[in-house]
């Protein structure tokens, strides 16, 4: 199990801003988080930005249960 | 104002504010004895929009961790740049901000002029580009995301 963290257009889409998902690395928990939200999360996810605590992670990368991987759809700030 | 203040130098100031910015706080807030310059730079909330309609208000989305993180990277990066700055301040809403109210504001000051200007210029412009932060465009009777989007870039790429 692993936090996900959703913000802006990937919030909106998924309908929650924080889960929890099964996997054992980043690509797993996108892919359960995919199939839990359905097909305008994952156009979003297509086109986002993925960290892992903070920094930009790989699909291969390592998670546990104190990570949080984060969705951060392209900015719009300032 | 409580916020991610560098204690141990009381020199880096960012902040990811949930109620109004005040420029003349963060502006008294980098007035130093040894600093000649302070500039202050503020973005506010304009009427027109990406998607054609007179706005009325924005709405900020962020994660204030992972925001005040990248606001520390972009303040750090200035610092490698301008070593000679004095003190950097950077505040930036979330949340619903009127139009013509304070969306970010930028204070820094430095010995001489140059380097304030230099700085405050690359720090609001790379705060624009490399800090996770979501604009929703609202009017009357309707609201939708900003479509002047870009894909978040590092701290060192601006």
């Amino acid at each position: 199990m692993t936090k996900l963290l959703l913000l802006g257009p990937a919030r909106e889409a998924a309908g929650v801003s924080h889960d929890v998902v099964d996997g054992n690395t980043v690509g797993v928990v996108l892919e359960g988080a995919v199939k839990r939200y359905g097909t305008d999360f994952e156009r979003i996810l297509a086109v986002s930005q993925i960290w892992l605590n903070g920094n930009a992670a790989d699909p291969l990368d390592q998670v546990g249960p104190d990570d949080e991987v984060a969705v951060l759809p392209p900015i719009s700030g300032g | 104002m409580v916020g991610s203040v560098n204690l141990a130098s009381n020199l880096d100031w960012v902040y990811v504010s949930a109620s109004p910015l005040s420029s003349d706080e963060l502006t008294k807030w980098a007035t130093r004895p040894n600093c000649g310059a302070v500039v202050t730079f503020c973005g506010t909330v304009r009427n027109s929009s990406t998607t054609g309609h007179e706005i009325t208000s924005l709405e900020y989305e962020t994660s204030t961790e992972l925001a005040e993180g990248r606001l520390l990277e972009v303040v750090g990066e200035a610092r490698s740049r301008w070593p000679e700055l004095g003190a950097i301040a950077v505040h930036h809403r979330v949340g619903s901000v009127e139009l013509g109210d304070t969306t970010v504001v930028v204070a820094v000051s430095s010995a001489h002029r140059l380097e304030a200007f230099e700085a405050a210029k690359y720090l609001i412009d790379t705060v624009k580009i490399s800090v996770p932060m979501w604009k929703r465009e609202v009017w009357e009777g309707g609201s939708a995301w900003s479509e002047e989007t870009h894909s978040i870039v590092s701290v060192q790429q601006q």
